[in-house]
Protein backbone atom coordinates (compact mmCIF):
# COMPACT_ATOMS: atom_id res chain seq x y z
CA UNK A 1 0.00 0.00 0.00
CA UNK A 2 3.11 2.29 0.91
CA UNK A 3 6.17 1.76 -0.52
CA UNK A 4 9.38 3.91 0.14
CA UNK A 5 12.69 3.00 -1.13
CA UNK A 6 16.07 4.65 -0.65
CA UNK A 7 14.24 7.75 -0.32
CA UNK A 8 16.24 11.06 0.12
CA UNK A 9 15.41 14.86 0.52
CA UNK A 10 18.30 17.18 0.53
CA UNK A 11 17.12 20.70 0.63
CA UNK A 12 18.12 23.56 -1.70
CA UNK A 13 20.77 24.88 1.38
CA UNK A 14 22.24 21.59 1.73
CA UNK A 15 20.49 19.88 4.32
CA UNK A 16 19.61 16.13 4.20
CA UNK A 17 16.72 15.54 6.03
CA UNK A 18 16.33 11.89 4.81
CA UNK A 19 19.01 9.96 4.21
CA UNK A 20 18.11 6.62 1.80
CA UNK A 21 14.56 5.92 3.86
CA UNK A 22 13.31 2.25 3.14
CA UNK A 23 10.06 1.26 4.44
CA UNK A 24 6.87 -0.13 3.66
CA UNK A 25 3.13 -0.50 5.35
CA UNK A 26 1.02 -2.90 4.19
CA UNK A 27 -3.18 -2.55 3.80
CA UNK A 28 -4.93 -2.17 6.78
CA UNK A 29 -1.70 -1.93 8.94
CA UNK A 30 -1.74 0.97 12.01
CA UNK A 31 1.79 2.48 12.22
CA UNK A 32 3.55 5.13 14.22
CA UNK A 33 6.18 7.20 12.74
CA UNK A 34 8.52 8.59 15.99
CA UNK A 35 11.34 10.30 16.38
CA UNK A 36 13.35 13.34 18.00
CA UNK A 37 12.68 17.20 16.68
CA UNK A 38 14.64 17.34 13.02
CA UNK A 39 14.99 13.22 13.07
CA UNK A 40 12.83 13.45 9.40
CA UNK A 41 9.32 12.70 10.27
CA UNK A 42 7.69 15.94 9.27
CA UNK A 43 9.75 15.94 6.17
CA UNK A 44 8.83 12.22 5.51
CA UNK A 45 5.24 13.48 5.98
CA UNK A 46 5.16 16.15 3.35
CA UNK A 47 6.58 13.82 0.68
CA UNK A 48 3.98 11.21 1.78
CA UNK A 49 1.26 14.07 1.07
CA UNK A 50 3.17 15.01 -1.92
CA UNK A 51 3.76 18.25 -0.34
CA UNK A 52 7.05 18.00 -1.26
CA UNK A 53 8.91 15.69 -3.62
CA UNK A 54 11.85 13.10 -2.91
CA UNK A 55 15.61 14.38 -4.43
CA UNK A 56 16.07 10.52 -5.10
CA UNK A 57 13.96 7.25 -4.31
CA UNK A 58 10.54 6.47 -4.84
CA UNK A 59 7.29 6.51 -2.94
CA UNK A 60 4.54 4.51 -4.23
CA UNK A 61 1.02 4.85 -2.69
CA UNK A 62 -1.71 2.44 -4.43
CA UNK A 63 0.45 1.98 -7.18
CA UNK A 64 1.00 5.66 -7.66
CA UNK A 65 5.25 6.76 -7.75
CA UNK A 66 4.83 10.22 -6.05
CA UNK A 67 8.12 10.87 -7.40
CA UNK A 68 7.16 10.75 -10.70
CA UNK A 69 3.78 12.14 -10.21
CA UNK A 70 2.52 15.16 -12.63
CA UNK A 71 1.74 18.36 -10.93
CA UNK A 72 -1.80 18.31 -12.00
CA UNK A 73 -2.41 14.68 -10.76
CA UNK A 74 -1.27 15.78 -7.02
CA UNK A 75 -4.75 16.72 -6.25
CA UNK A 76 -6.78 13.66 -7.12
CA UNK A 77 -4.18 12.10 -4.94
CA UNK A 78 -4.51 13.78 -1.92
CA UNK A 79 -8.37 13.47 -2.65
CA UNK A 80 -7.62 9.38 -1.79
CA UNK A 81 -5.39 10.38 1.42
CA UNK A 82 -7.41 11.49 4.75
CA UNK A 83 -4.24 14.56 5.89
CA UNK A 84 -4.35 15.69 9.27
CA UNK A 85 -1.67 18.38 9.96
CA UNK A 86 0.02 19.31 13.47
CA UNK A 87 -1.30 22.93 12.93
CA UNK A 88 -5.14 21.38 12.19
CA UNK A 89 -5.28 23.78 9.05
CA UNK A 90 -9.00 24.55 10.07
CA UNK A 91 -11.27 27.72 8.50
CA UNK A 92 -11.50 29.52 11.35
CA UNK A 93 -14.53 31.54 9.16
CA UNK A 94 -16.22 28.28 8.71
CA UNK A 95 -18.46 26.63 10.91
CA UNK A 96 -17.57 23.09 11.93
CA UNK A 97 -19.91 21.37 9.26
CA UNK A 98 -18.36 23.70 6.11
CA UNK A 99 -15.00 22.69 7.50
CA UNK A 100 -15.84 19.19 6.63
CA UNK A 101 -18.25 19.86 3.63
CA UNK A 102 -15.07 21.41 1.77
CA UNK A 103 -13.13 18.07 0.79
CA UNK A 104 -16.69 17.21 -0.63
CA UNK A 105 -17.18 19.89 -2.67
CA UNK A 106 -13.92 20.52 -3.77
CA UNK A 107 -14.29 16.16 -4.79
CA UNK A 108 -17.67 17.30 -6.44
CA UNK A 109 -20.51 15.59 -4.76
CA UNK A 110 -23.74 16.84 -5.17
CA UNK A 111 -25.08 19.07 -1.87
CA UNK A 112 -27.23 16.47 -0.52
CA UNK A 113 -25.16 13.71 -0.37
CA UNK A 114 -22.29 15.55 0.75
CA UNK A 115 -24.35 17.07 3.83
CA UNK A 116 -25.28 13.35 4.14
CA UNK A 117 -21.71 12.58 4.41
CA UNK A 118 -20.49 15.28 6.56
CA UNK A 119 -22.98 14.73 8.83
CA UNK A 120 -22.05 10.92 9.16
CA UNK A 121 -18.13 12.26 9.72
CA UNK A 122 -18.68 14.19 12.47
CA UNK A 123 -20.66 11.51 14.00
CA UNK A 124 -18.37 9.12 13.86
CA UNK A 125 -15.40 12.19 15.70
CA UNK A 126 -18.71 12.86 18.34
CA UNK A 127 -18.89 16.60 16.71
CA UNK A 128 -22.75 15.66 15.60
CA UNK A 129 -24.26 18.61 17.88
CA UNK A 130 -21.36 20.55 16.96
CA UNK A 131 -22.55 21.25 13.45
CA UNK A 132 -23.35 25.12 13.62
CA UNK A 133 -20.20 25.75 16.27
CA UNK A 134 -17.30 28.13 14.67
CA UNK A 135 -14.30 25.96 15.55
CA UNK A 136 -12.40 28.57 17.45
CA UNK A 137 -14.92 28.17 20.13
CA UNK A 138 -13.92 23.75 20.35
CA UNK A 139 -11.35 22.74 22.91
CA UNK A 140 -7.82 21.44 21.30
CA UNK A 141 -9.10 17.81 21.36
CA UNK A 142 -12.14 18.92 19.76
CA UNK A 143 -10.49 20.60 16.66
CA UNK A 144 -8.51 17.47 16.43
CA UNK A 145 -11.55 15.61 16.11
CA UNK A 146 -12.81 17.83 13.78
CA UNK A 147 -9.32 17.85 11.70
CA UNK A 148 -9.83 13.79 11.84
CA UNK A 149 -13.50 14.09 10.08
CA UNK A 150 -12.50 16.31 7.20
CA UNK A 151 -9.69 14.00 6.54
CA UNK A 152 -11.86 10.54 6.48
CA UNK A 153 -14.62 12.30 5.05
CA UNK A 154 -13.96 11.45 1.48
CA UNK A 155 -13.41 7.59 2.31
CA UNK A 156 -9.48 7.64 2.23
CA UNK A 157 -8.01 4.14 1.99
CA UNK A 158 -5.40 5.79 4.03
CA UNK A 159 -5.10 8.26 6.57
CA UNK A 160 -1.53 10.28 7.49
CA UNK A 161 -1.45 12.65 10.65
CA UNK A 162 0.82 14.57 11.75
CA UNK A 163 1.33 15.29 15.15
CA UNK A 164 -1.86 14.67 15.91
CA UNK A 165 -2.02 14.37 19.82
CA UNK A 166 0.47 17.05 20.25
CA UNK A 167 -0.74 19.63 22.98
CA UNK A 168 -3.42 17.52 23.73
CA UNK A 169 -3.96 16.24 27.63
CA UNK A 170 -3.28 12.76 27.78
CA UNK A 171 -7.05 12.11 27.87
CA UNK A 172 -7.61 13.90 24.66
CA UNK A 173 -4.48 12.26 22.77
CA UNK A 174 -6.00 8.93 24.01
CA UNK A 175 -9.45 9.50 22.52
CA UNK A 176 -7.85 11.15 19.33
CA UNK A 177 -5.84 7.42 19.14
CA UNK A 178 -9.36 5.34 19.59
CA UNK A 179 -11.07 7.69 17.03
CA UNK A 180 -7.75 6.14 14.57
CA UNK A 181 -7.97 2.59 15.97
CA UNK A 182 -11.97 2.69 15.07
CA UNK A 183 -10.73 3.60 11.26
CA UNK A 184 -8.24 1.04 11.31
CA UNK A 185 -10.18 -1.72 12.20
CA UNK A 186 -12.08 -1.15 9.38
CA UNK A 187 -9.62 -1.59 7.05
CA UNK A 188 -8.10 2.09 6.54
CA UNK A 189 -4.24 2.22 6.79
CA UNK A 190 -2.93 4.69 9.58
CA UNK A 191 0.06 6.27 9.55
CA UNK A 192 0.67 8.72 12.81
CA UNK A 193 3.70 10.98 12.55
CA UNK A 194 4.70 11.25 16.64
CA UNK A 195 7.16 12.49 18.33
CA UNK A 196 5.59 11.05 21.86
CA UNK A 197 4.42 7.08 20.98
CA UNK A 198 2.21 6.25 23.77
CA UNK A 199 -0.39 3.49 22.99
CA UNK A 200 -3.97 3.25 24.33
CA UNK A 201 -4.43 0.04 26.50
CA UNK A 202 -4.86 -2.84 24.07
CA UNK A 203 -3.29 -0.89 21.15
CA UNK A 204 -0.63 -2.15 19.39
CA UNK A 205 0.67 -0.40 16.11
CA UNK A 206 3.92 -0.89 14.46
CA UNK A 207 6.57 1.69 15.04
CA UNK A 208 9.07 3.01 12.68
CA UNK A 209 12.17 5.22 13.98
CA UNK A 210 13.60 7.84 12.58
CA UNK A 211 17.10 9.39 14.01
CA UNK A 212 18.80 12.03 11.59
CA UNK A 213 17.23 11.29 8.42
CA UNK A 214 17.62 7.48 8.83
CA UNK A 215 15.65 4.74 9.70
CA UNK A 216 16.32 2.18 13.05
CA UNK A 217 15.65 -0.26 15.17
CA UNK A 218 11.78 0.09 15.63
CA UNK A 219 11.06 -0.56 19.40
CA UNK A 220 7.70 -1.80 20.45
CA UNK A 221 5.27 1.38 20.97
CA UNK A 222 4.67 1.67 25.23
CA UNK A 223 1.44 1.73 26.69
CA UNK A 224 -0.30 4.87 28.02
CA UNK A 225 1.05 4.18 30.78
CA UNK A 226 4.07 3.71 30.53
CA UNK A 227 4.35 0.09 30.63
CA UNK A 228 6.31 -1.34 27.25
CA UNK A 229 4.89 -4.70 26.37
CA UNK B 1 -21.53 17.74 -17.21
CA UNK B 2 -23.58 17.93 -14.17
CA UNK B 3 -20.46 17.97 -11.83
CA UNK B 4 -18.99 20.36 -13.89
CA UNK B 5 -21.67 23.09 -14.30
CA UNK B 6 -22.41 22.20 -10.23
CA UNK B 7 -18.75 23.18 -9.40
CA UNK B 8 -19.31 26.13 -11.48
CA UNK B 9 -22.39 27.36 -9.67
CA UNK B 10 -20.57 26.41 -6.53
CA UNK B 11 -17.79 29.02 -8.01
CA UNK B 12 -20.81 31.89 -8.16
CA UNK B 13 -21.88 31.21 -4.98
CA UNK B 14 -18.51 31.67 -3.79
CA UNK B 15 -17.53 34.79 -5.60
CA UNK B 16 -21.25 36.19 -4.28
CA UNK B 17 -20.32 35.84 -1.21
CA UNK B 18 -16.90 37.04 -1.27
CA UNK B 19 -18.53 40.00 -3.01
CA UNK B 20 -21.33 40.91 -0.47
CA UNK B 21 -18.97 40.02 2.70
CA UNK B 22 -17.32 43.10 2.88
CA UNK B 23 -20.56 45.24 1.24
CA UNK B 24 -18.44 48.83 1.51
CA UNK B 25 -15.08 47.64 -0.02
CA UNK B 26 -17.66 45.96 -2.12
CA UNK B 27 -19.37 49.45 -3.27
CA UNK B 28 -16.07 51.14 -3.56
CA UNK B 29 -14.66 48.93 -5.81
CA UNK B 30 -17.91 48.67 -8.03
CA UNK B 31 -17.71 52.96 -8.04
CA UNK B 32 -14.54 53.00 -9.08
CA UNK B 33 -15.04 50.67 -11.74
CA UNK B 34 -18.03 52.49 -12.97
CA UNK B 35 -16.83 56.08 -13.39
CA UNK B 36 -13.54 54.41 -15.52
CA UNK B 37 -16.27 52.99 -17.66
CA UNK B 38 -18.49 55.71 -17.15
CA UNK B 39 -16.04 58.37 -19.14
CA UNK B 40 -15.60 56.69 -22.65
CA UNK B 41 -19.28 55.50 -22.43
CA UNK B 42 -20.38 58.84 -21.96
CA UNK B 43 -18.21 60.18 -24.85
CA UNK B 44 -19.46 57.22 -27.00
CA UNK B 45 -23.06 58.39 -26.41
CA UNK B 46 -22.44 62.28 -26.94
CA UNK B 47 -20.44 61.30 -30.43
CA UNK B 48 -23.61 58.58 -31.49
CA UNK B 49 -26.39 61.81 -30.40
CA UNK B 50 -24.02 64.22 -32.39
CA UNK B 51 -24.01 61.79 -34.99
CA UNK B 52 -27.77 61.48 -35.38
CA UNK B 53 -28.59 65.41 -34.37
CA UNK B 54 -26.40 65.99 -38.35
CA UNK B 55 -27.96 63.67 -39.98
CA UNK B 56 -31.76 64.32 -38.41
CA UNK B 57 -31.07 68.15 -39.49
CA UNK B 58 -32.25 69.10 -42.91
CA UNK B 59 -29.36 70.46 -44.80
CA UNK B 60 -27.00 68.39 -43.22
CA UNK B 61 -25.88 65.60 -45.74
CA UNK B 62 -28.03 66.72 -48.00
CA UNK B 63 -27.64 67.71 -51.80
CA UNK B 64 -29.74 70.51 -53.33
CA UNK B 65 -30.66 70.26 -56.46
CA UNK B 66 -31.96 73.77 -58.42
CA UNK B 67 -33.52 73.95 -61.62
CA UNK B 68 -32.61 76.73 -64.20
CA UNK B 69 -36.00 79.32 -64.17
CA UNK B 70 -36.81 78.71 -67.37
CA UNK B 71 -37.00 74.63 -66.70
CA UNK B 72 -40.48 72.71 -67.38
CA UNK B 73 -42.32 69.88 -65.99
CA UNK B 74 -40.68 68.00 -69.09
CA UNK B 75 -36.67 68.33 -67.82
CA UNK B 76 -38.05 67.71 -64.12
CA UNK B 77 -39.51 64.50 -65.02
CA UNK B 78 -36.08 64.08 -66.48
CA UNK B 79 -34.65 64.61 -63.40
CA UNK B 80 -36.39 62.18 -61.70
CA UNK B 81 -35.53 59.46 -64.21
CA UNK B 82 -32.33 60.00 -63.53
CA UNK B 83 -32.47 59.84 -59.95
CA UNK B 84 -34.33 56.84 -60.11
CA UNK B 85 -31.98 55.90 -62.21
CA UNK B 86 -29.33 56.49 -60.22
CA UNK B 87 -30.61 54.45 -57.37
CA UNK B 88 -28.43 57.66 -54.65
CA UNK B 89 -30.96 57.45 -51.67
CA UNK B 90 -33.74 59.39 -50.95
CA UNK B 91 -35.14 62.52 -53.22
CA UNK B 92 -38.39 65.00 -53.24
CA UNK B 93 -39.37 67.45 -55.39
CA UNK B 94 -39.97 70.43 -54.16
CA UNK B 95 -41.97 72.45 -56.93
CA UNK B 96 -40.88 76.84 -56.50
CA UNK B 97 -44.68 77.87 -55.63
CA UNK B 98 -43.80 75.20 -51.98
CA UNK B 99 -40.90 76.64 -51.95
CA UNK B 100 -42.11 80.48 -51.70
CA UNK B 101 -44.90 79.43 -49.67
CA UNK B 102 -42.18 78.37 -46.81
CA UNK B 103 -40.04 81.37 -47.52
CA UNK B 104 -43.56 83.69 -46.71
CA UNK B 105 -43.71 81.25 -43.59
CA UNK B 106 -40.83 82.52 -42.18
CA UNK B 107 -39.95 85.69 -39.83
CA UNK B 108 -40.04 88.62 -42.09
CA UNK B 109 -39.93 87.53 -45.16
CA UNK B 110 -43.60 88.12 -45.96
CA UNK B 111 -43.49 91.31 -47.03
CA UNK B 112 -40.64 91.01 -49.11
CA UNK B 113 -41.84 88.37 -51.05
CA UNK B 114 -45.11 90.18 -51.67
CA UNK B 115 -43.14 93.64 -53.06
CA UNK B 116 -41.33 91.01 -55.49
CA UNK B 117 -43.10 91.20 -58.75
CA UNK B 118 -42.63 87.27 -59.53
CA UNK B 119 -41.58 84.10 -57.77
CA UNK B 120 -37.82 84.32 -57.94
CA UNK B 121 -37.45 80.55 -56.87
CA UNK B 122 -36.70 77.99 -58.69
CA UNK B 123 -37.53 74.12 -58.67
CA UNK B 124 -35.48 71.66 -56.83
CA UNK B 125 -34.95 68.21 -55.53
CA UNK B 126 -33.58 67.54 -52.06
CA UNK B 127 -31.40 64.33 -52.03
CA UNK B 128 -30.84 62.23 -48.69
CA UNK B 129 -27.75 60.10 -50.27
CA UNK B 130 -27.32 56.64 -49.05
CA UNK B 131 -23.91 56.49 -48.35
CA UNK B 132 -22.99 60.04 -46.41
CA UNK B 133 -19.38 59.71 -47.01
CA UNK B 134 -18.25 63.41 -47.61
CA UNK B 135 -16.30 62.14 -50.98
CA UNK B 136 -19.23 60.31 -52.28
CA UNK B 137 -21.59 63.34 -51.17
CA UNK B 138 -18.95 65.26 -54.00
CA UNK B 139 -18.54 62.57 -56.52
CA UNK B 140 -23.33 62.99 -56.94
CA UNK B 141 -22.93 66.87 -57.11
CA UNK B 142 -20.22 66.90 -59.61
CA UNK B 143 -22.96 64.27 -61.21
CA UNK B 144 -26.09 66.65 -60.66
CA UNK B 145 -24.21 69.54 -62.03
CA UNK B 146 -23.64 67.77 -65.67
CA UNK B 147 -27.06 67.09 -65.92
CA UNK B 148 -29.30 69.06 -67.91
CA UNK B 149 -31.19 72.46 -66.76
CA UNK B 150 -29.89 72.12 -63.68
CA UNK B 151 -28.53 75.53 -62.55
CA UNK B 152 -26.99 74.83 -59.30
CA UNK B 153 -26.09 72.12 -57.03
CA UNK B 154 -25.59 72.89 -53.23
CA UNK B 155 -23.63 70.87 -50.95
CA UNK B 156 -21.55 72.29 -47.91
CA UNK B 157 -19.14 69.88 -48.57
CA UNK B 158 -16.46 71.61 -46.72
CA UNK B 159 -18.49 71.54 -43.38
CA UNK B 160 -19.95 67.99 -44.02
CA UNK B 161 -15.58 67.31 -44.38
CA UNK B 162 -15.06 69.22 -41.53
CA UNK B 163 -17.90 67.64 -39.30
CA UNK B 164 -16.89 64.06 -40.50
CA UNK B 165 -13.17 64.97 -39.08
CA UNK B 166 -14.38 66.52 -36.03
CA UNK B 167 -16.56 62.85 -35.76
CA UNK B 168 -13.59 60.77 -36.61
CA UNK B 169 -11.24 62.65 -34.22
CA UNK B 170 -13.87 62.09 -31.62
CA UNK B 171 -14.00 58.55 -32.03
CA UNK B 172 -10.52 58.35 -31.68
CA UNK B 173 -9.92 60.02 -28.26
CA UNK B 174 -13.05 58.18 -26.94
CA UNK B 175 -11.30 55.18 -28.19
CA UNK B 176 -7.84 56.19 -26.52
CA UNK B 177 -10.21 57.25 -23.34
CA UNK B 178 -11.43 54.00 -23.59
CA UNK B 179 -8.24 51.74 -23.49
CA UNK B 180 -7.05 53.67 -20.95
CA UNK B 181 -9.87 53.24 -18.83
CA UNK B 182 -9.66 49.58 -19.62
CA UNK B 183 -6.24 49.52 -18.64
CA UNK B 184 -7.61 50.93 -15.63
CA UNK B 185 -10.27 48.84 -15.00
CA UNK B 186 -8.13 46.06 -15.58
CA UNK B 187 -5.70 47.29 -13.13
CA UNK B 188 -8.12 47.90 -10.69
CA UNK B 189 -9.62 44.46 -10.35
CA UNK B 190 -5.78 43.07 -10.84
CA UNK B 191 -5.68 44.56 -7.72
CA UNK B 192 -8.54 43.90 -5.96
CA UNK B 193 -7.84 39.93 -6.75
CA UNK B 194 -4.13 40.45 -5.41
CA UNK B 195 -5.90 41.59 -1.75
CA UNK B 196 -8.75 38.52 -2.37
CA UNK B 197 -5.29 35.89 -2.69
CA UNK B 198 -3.56 37.16 0.28
CA UNK B 199 -6.58 37.81 2.33
CA UNK B 200 -7.64 34.34 1.72
CA UNK B 201 -4.05 32.91 1.48
CA UNK B 202 -4.52 29.94 4.43
CA UNK B 203 -8.19 28.98 2.69
CA UNK B 204 -6.15 28.55 -0.97
CA UNK B 205 -3.72 26.35 0.94
CA UNK B 206 -6.02 24.29 2.55
CA UNK B 207 -8.47 23.58 0.18
CA UNK B 208 -5.37 22.46 -1.96
CA UNK B 209 -4.24 20.29 1.02
CA UNK B 210 -7.45 18.44 0.29
CA UNK B 211 -7.34 17.79 -3.27
CA UNK B 212 -8.56 21.00 -5.10
CA UNK B 213 -6.86 21.42 -8.17
CA UNK B 214 -5.61 25.04 -9.08
CA UNK B 215 -8.78 25.49 -11.29
CA UNK B 216 -10.83 24.70 -8.53
CA UNK B 217 -8.80 27.72 -6.51
CA UNK B 218 -8.97 30.19 -9.73
CA UNK B 219 -12.50 29.39 -10.77
CA UNK B 220 -13.51 31.93 -8.17
CA UNK B 221 -11.65 34.48 -8.60
CA UNK B 222 -12.07 34.53 -11.71
CA UNK B 223 -16.02 34.74 -11.31
CA UNK B 224 -15.28 37.31 -8.76
CA UNK B 225 -13.12 39.71 -11.25
CA UNK B 226 -16.20 38.94 -13.48
CA UNK B 227 -18.96 39.87 -11.61
CA UNK B 228 -17.00 42.88 -10.08
CA UNK B 229 -16.40 44.50 -13.95
CA UNK B 230 -19.97 43.59 -15.10
CA UNK B 231 -21.81 45.42 -11.64
CA UNK B 232 -18.66 48.21 -12.90
CA UNK B 233 -20.45 48.27 -16.27
CA UNK B 234 -24.04 48.34 -14.46
CA UNK B 235 -23.05 51.07 -12.50
CA UNK B 236 -21.37 53.11 -15.33
CA UNK B 237 -24.60 52.54 -17.57
CA UNK B 238 -26.51 54.18 -14.16
CA UNK B 239 -24.68 56.87 -14.39
CA UNK B 240 -24.68 57.43 -18.02
CA UNK B 241 -28.11 57.54 -17.88
CA UNK B 242 -28.99 59.03 -14.97
CA UNK B 243 -26.45 62.10 -16.27
CA UNK B 244 -28.54 62.09 -19.64
CA UNK B 245 -31.67 62.19 -18.25
CA UNK B 246 -30.68 65.21 -16.90
CA UNK B 247 -29.46 66.99 -20.03
CA UNK B 248 -32.67 65.93 -22.13
CA UNK B 249 -34.73 68.64 -21.32
CA UNK B 250 -31.94 71.65 -22.10
CA UNK B 251 -30.77 70.29 -25.14
CA UNK B 252 -34.56 69.60 -26.75
CA UNK B 253 -35.35 73.22 -25.66
CA UNK B 254 -31.84 74.27 -27.52
CA UNK B 255 -32.54 72.44 -30.56
CA UNK B 256 -36.12 73.56 -30.52
CA UNK B 257 -34.80 77.24 -30.58
CA UNK B 258 -32.86 76.28 -33.47
CA UNK B 259 -36.08 75.23 -35.11
CA UNK B 260 -35.07 71.25 -35.06
CA UNK B 261 -36.86 68.94 -33.48
CA UNK B 262 -34.06 66.41 -31.45
CA UNK B 263 -34.15 64.17 -28.06
CA UNK B 264 -31.04 63.13 -27.28
CA UNK B 265 -30.74 59.27 -27.05
CA UNK B 266 -29.37 57.09 -23.46
CA UNK B 267 -28.53 54.21 -23.64
CA UNK B 268 -30.95 51.65 -24.98
CA UNK B 269 -31.28 48.03 -22.68
CA UNK B 270 -28.29 46.36 -25.81
CA UNK B 271 -26.08 49.27 -25.12
CA UNK B 272 -26.48 48.14 -21.31
CA UNK B 273 -26.25 44.30 -21.54
CA UNK B 274 -22.82 45.33 -24.02
CA UNK B 275 -21.59 47.67 -21.34
CA UNK B 276 -21.64 45.16 -18.15
CA UNK B 277 -20.59 42.18 -20.97
CA UNK B 278 -17.33 44.70 -21.38
CA UNK B 279 -16.61 45.54 -17.70
CA UNK B 280 -17.39 41.62 -16.94
CA UNK B 281 -15.12 40.01 -19.92
CA UNK B 282 -11.96 43.11 -18.37
CA UNK B 283 -12.77 42.69 -15.27
CA UNK B 284 -12.30 38.77 -15.71
CA UNK B 285 -8.80 39.56 -17.72
CA UNK B 286 -7.71 41.87 -14.81
CA UNK B 287 -8.70 38.42 -12.15
CA UNK B 288 -7.07 36.05 -14.74
CA UNK B 289 -3.33 37.62 -14.70
CA UNK B 290 -4.05 38.41 -10.89
CA UNK B 291 -4.60 34.74 -10.53
CA UNK B 292 -1.85 33.79 -12.69
CA UNK B 293 0.85 36.12 -10.84
CA UNK B 294 -0.08 35.76 -7.35
CA UNK B 295 -1.64 32.06 -6.80
CA UNK B 296 1.77 30.93 -8.34
CA UNK B 297 3.62 32.94 -5.36
CA UNK B 298 1.51 30.29 -2.96
CA UNK B 299 2.44 27.26 -4.42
Amino acid sequence: MITANEVTKRYPEGREALKGVSFEITAGEMVFLTGHSGAGKSTLFKLLAAIERPTSGSIVINGQNLAALRRNAIPYLRRKLGLIFQDRKLLFDRNVLDNVLLPLAIAGHPAKEAQRRAQAALAKVGLHDRERTLPIALSGGEQQRLAIARAVVNRPAIILADEPTANLDAASAIEILEIFRAFQQVGVTVLIVTHDPLCPPGMRPRVLRLAHGQMTEQPPCPSADGVVP
Amino acid sequence: MKAWFAQHLAALRDALRRLTAAPLNTLLSLLVVGVALTLPTAGWLALENLRQLTSDTPGVQQISIFLSLEAGKREVSEIESRLKEARVGNWRFVPRDEALKRLQASEGMAEIIASLPRNPLPDAFVITPADPQPESLEHLAKVFAGWPKVAHVQLDSEWVKRFDALLRLGRLVVMLLGALFAGALVTITFNTIRLQILAQAAEIEVARLVGATDTYVRRPLHYFGMLQGALGGLCAALLVTGGFQLLIPPVSELTRLYGASFTLQSLSPGDVARLAAIGGALGWLGARISVMMHLRRLT
